[in-house]
């Protein structure tokens, strides 16, 4: 079991948990990922290391409630355990020589950029962060995303807060103005990903994206997770476990990948609304 | 007395009735039948049977004790040689193996060796309460990776020689194949589980949720204080046709079907985690594997089953039992066929179309047997001009899987041929010092009787290594 050592919500649908698991929090790295079950009959599902504290054995996870999971997980307290936590899993994003990066992040997606810009902020980096929300109630990590970045700018997609609009147009316009970045990593949702992809791509700047399909084990055993790469137009099989969670962006087949997402979503409505009212009769 | 020239047929649960549930369908020998069984073996003098098992189970020693119904001493003489008797029993490919031996099997049928092994082992478990102690402590510390059969088997046999055995495991319960990728109707979880508590007894500390490679290296266990390692982690990775259409919706490979089904139990009614139920479904293949898979969408509820083969029935390399229970159950055998191309919904008016991107059929040709090639099998090749497509909505493919490259990736010196097995010597040594190797991960995907031998030869030479010092 696995104790929950602190809980803070984020804002309404976000929640950030700190997790005692001694053996991930020495070896995470940002970029890499675990594993979770919240009970003895549920499922697995992954979320990206949002963060360590070595000293203290714990691992920081922030996660969206969108489902019956999520909405379990968030049900737990402060010093509740859970049942099973396993990583760190995936390779970590890559960081060497990369010496001007732009961090893309949407929605929760932000969390899992967080801790990359962190990691590029500490090697030297310079780093410009484009963060962007549906509105100003789900705004997260504003204040640690200034903290490592040289540039911040945050976009609500209408306009209740900060500048109007999405990542991209903010993104188009400092590539139009001439700016050069080493890299873009983009996380997010996938439909934001593959825009920003497209809206990098006449410039030329490589693209980093971090995938989240479907998962079970994480470790390559059940393919699951396979997405499909076009490399020199051949179409390659990658297990987005082992071989990313980050790939290039212009290679990824993201309409299948949106698609292969969608596989239980009639399953998962059923099971988010059994789940909510066990709460609720919890209650 | 004129000898039965039939091995006494295996209780089962009926075809139609099984195919709706997921409990056993081989019920087991009841003591009577057990009995005539044990008489019809013929005590051979050269034993030849014996040469037929991986392990050498002492067979005819045990069938004697048996005949004398002295069942717990035939219990321990099964376990000399062999660790998992309730498992082996019920799943070794016995035909290939101990019985393709058997003296009787020349004119007759042979005898049941496995059926009675199962029967020895069950009543062993029924019958026994385990006095076991956890033995007194050598001072000596080993490390397991994965707790499939030969992890579990390494793990058991130093911990009986006062060994302080760690077993690293991946996923969140301890077994291997047998939890994950066996289900229930062939191998009860119970059994499994009953031999991990075995273990516990004896002192062996289950660590679940551990990658190594990833939570930990090889290198840091040494580092922690074990002073040697058995990578026991099996042939997981699995393979794709490379066919276009393999990433509709739908498409499985049989690791993924079965690890949803068994591991994440959606088997049941209420489940947890989705699984595509019902419909038709396609498993292409003609392994063990294939078999559970198709038997497994049929218990899920499945109209109609096929399985896809491309060669004919007498190169099926499933188990022979497993096969007619199959056919018995109503799958459908679609043999010298190949899968081409794999169909899917998509409509152009309307990209959000919930249909989109789920199968809808799969394009296939038929094949011949051509030349044999260099092992004698002869090779399947494609009649030009035969495609037709199978109308289903869920494809499985069990078309093998190799080892995993995670700890080979993450383990500097240690060496793999060109498969991805790791290589060993004859006593599971690697090419790094004190780092054994068995099963699966070493022979790519083979039998548990065969994982569970180079479990028992890695524990010896470790226990020859270390108790020297
Ligand atoms: C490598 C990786 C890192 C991730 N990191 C984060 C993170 O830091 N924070 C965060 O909020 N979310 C993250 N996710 C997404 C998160 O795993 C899903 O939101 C979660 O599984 C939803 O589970 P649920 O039961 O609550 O919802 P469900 O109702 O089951 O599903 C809602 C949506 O989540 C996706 N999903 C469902 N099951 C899985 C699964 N087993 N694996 C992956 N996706 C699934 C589906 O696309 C589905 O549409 C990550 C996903 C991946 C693959
Ligand atoms: C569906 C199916 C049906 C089968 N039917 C039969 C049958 O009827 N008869 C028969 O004899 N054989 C059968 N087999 C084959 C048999 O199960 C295997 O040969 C046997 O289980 C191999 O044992 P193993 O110990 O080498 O590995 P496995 O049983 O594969 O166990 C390996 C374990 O190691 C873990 N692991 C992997 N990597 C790591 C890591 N990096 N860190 C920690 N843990 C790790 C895995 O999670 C797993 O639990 C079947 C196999 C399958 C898939
Ligand atoms: S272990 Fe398997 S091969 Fe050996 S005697 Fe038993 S059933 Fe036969
Ligand atoms: S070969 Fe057959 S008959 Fe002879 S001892 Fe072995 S099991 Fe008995
Ligand atoms: S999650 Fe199973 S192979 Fe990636």
């Amino acid at each position: 079991m696995y104790r929950i050592i602190s809980k803070k919500n984020l804002n309404p649908t976000v929640t950030q948990m700190e997790i005692e698991a001694p053996l991930v929090a020495n070896k995470a790295l940002p970029g890499q990922f675990i594993i979770l079950r919240v009970n003895e009959e549920g499922e697995r599902i992954p979320l990206t290391v949002a963060g360590v504290d070595k000293a203290r054995g714990a691992v920081k996870i922030i996660f969206q409630i969108v489902g019956a999971t999520t909405e379990l997980l968030n049900a737990k307290q402060e010093g509740e355990s859970i049942q099973d936590f396993v990583g760190p899993l995936g390779v970590p994003t890559h960081t060497n020589g990369i010496k001007k990066v732009c961090i893309v992040g949407g929605g929760v997606g932000c969390a899992i950029a967080m801790p990359v810009a962190q990691a590029f902020h500490e090697k030297g980096a310079e780093v410009t962060s484009i963060i962007g929300f549906r509105n100003k109630d789900l705004l997260i990590l504003e204040d640690e995303f200034r903290a490592c970045s040289d540039r911040l700018i945050v976009m609500t997609d209408d306009g209740s807060y900060a500048r109007h609009g999405n990542v991209t147009v903010p993104l188009k316009e400092m590539l139009e103005a001439g700016e050069t970045f080493d890299l873009i990593i983009t996380i997010g949702p996938l439909i934001m990903m593959k825009f920003v992809t497209l809206t990098a791509k006449p410039f030329g700047v490589p693209v980093t994206v971090s995938m989240n399909p479907i998962m079970i084990d994480g470790t390559g055993m059940c393919g699951g997770c396979r997405l499909t790469l076009v490399q020199d137009g051949r179409r390659v099989t990658k297990f987005a476990c082992v071989d990313g969670p980050d790939f290039n962006g212009y290679e990824v087949d993201f309409d299948e990948a949106m698609s292969r997402n969608r596989m239980y979503s009639d399953f998962e409505r059923r099971a988010h609304a059994k789940i909510c009212n066990l709460l609720k009769g919890a209650n | 007395m004129a000898l039965n020239p039939k091995k006494h047929e295996m209780p089962t649960q009926a075809p139609e009735v099984r195919a709706h549930n997921f409990s056993e369908v081989a019920l087991g020998y009841p003591t009577e039948v057990a009995l005539e069984e044990a008489n019809r073996c013929l005590n051979c003098k050269n034993r030849p049977c014996v040469t037929g098992c991986p392990v050498n189970v002492n067979i005819p020693d045990f069938i004697m004790k048996v005949k004398e119904r002295d069942f717990e001493g035939a219990y321990r003489i099964i376990a000399q040689t062999s660790s998992l008797p309730a498992v082996c029993g019920r799943v070794c490919p016995q035909e290939t193996q101990c019985e393709s031996k058997c003296t009787m099997g020349v004119k007759f049928e042979p005898v049941g060796i496995g059926r009675l092994e199962r029967f020895v082992a069950d009543w062993h478990n029924a019958n026994t309460a385990q006095p076991l102690e956890k033995p007194a402590s050598n001072g000596h510390k080993v490390a397991i990776v994965g707790s499939g059969p030969s992890g579990l088997t390494c793990a058991g046999d130093l911990a009986k020689k006062g060994y302080a055995v760690s077993v690293f495991e991946a996923l969140h319960t301890a077994g291997g194949v047998l939890v994950y990728g066996i289900p229930e109707f062939r191998l009860p979880k119970s059994i499994v589980a009953k031999e991990v508590e075995t273990l516990k007894t004896l002192g062996v500390d289950v660590q679940t949720n551990v990658v190594i490679g990833k939570t930990l290296t090889v290198d840091e266990l040494f580092e922690m204080g074990y002073e040697a390692v058995f990578i026991g982690s099996g042939a997981g990775l699995p393979n794709f046709m490379n066919i276009p259409g393999e990433s509709l919706k739908g498409v499985y490979s049989a690791n993924e079907f079965l690890t949803r089904s068994n591991l994440m139990k959606a088997y049941r009614d209420d489940p947890v985690t989705p699984i595509m139920k019902g419909g038709r479904v396609a498993v292409v293949g003609g392994g063990n594997v294939a078999m559970d898979a198709a038997r497994t969408a049929l218990r899920l509820g499945a109209e109609h089953v096929y399985i896809v083969y491309r060669r004919s029935m007498d190169e099926l390399p499933a188990r022979k039992e497993e096969v007619e229970h199959a056919m018995e159950e109503g799958i459908d055998f679609r043999l010298l066929n190949n899968p081409v191309e794999i169909l899917g919904y998509s409509n152009p008016e309307n990209p959000r179309d919930p249909k989109n991107g789920f199968v809808t059929g799969m394009r296939c040709i038929r094949m011949e047997l051509g030349e044999p090639d260099a092992k004698g099998r002869r090779r399947p090749v494609p009649i030009p001009g035969s495609e037709f497509t199978l109308d289903v909505d869920t494809v499985i493919m069990a078309i093998g899987t190799s080892p995993n490259p995670l700890i080979k990736n993450t383990t500097e010196g240690l060496k793999v041929n060109s498969h991805g097995g790791i290589i060993v010597n004859e006593d599971g040594l690697t090419s790094r010092e004190r780092v054994y190797a068995g099963g699966d991960a070493v022979t790519g995907a083979a039998t548990v009787i065969s994982a569970m031998g180079a479990g028992k030869i890695a524990a010896k030479a470790i226990d020859d290594a270390l108790g020297a010092i």
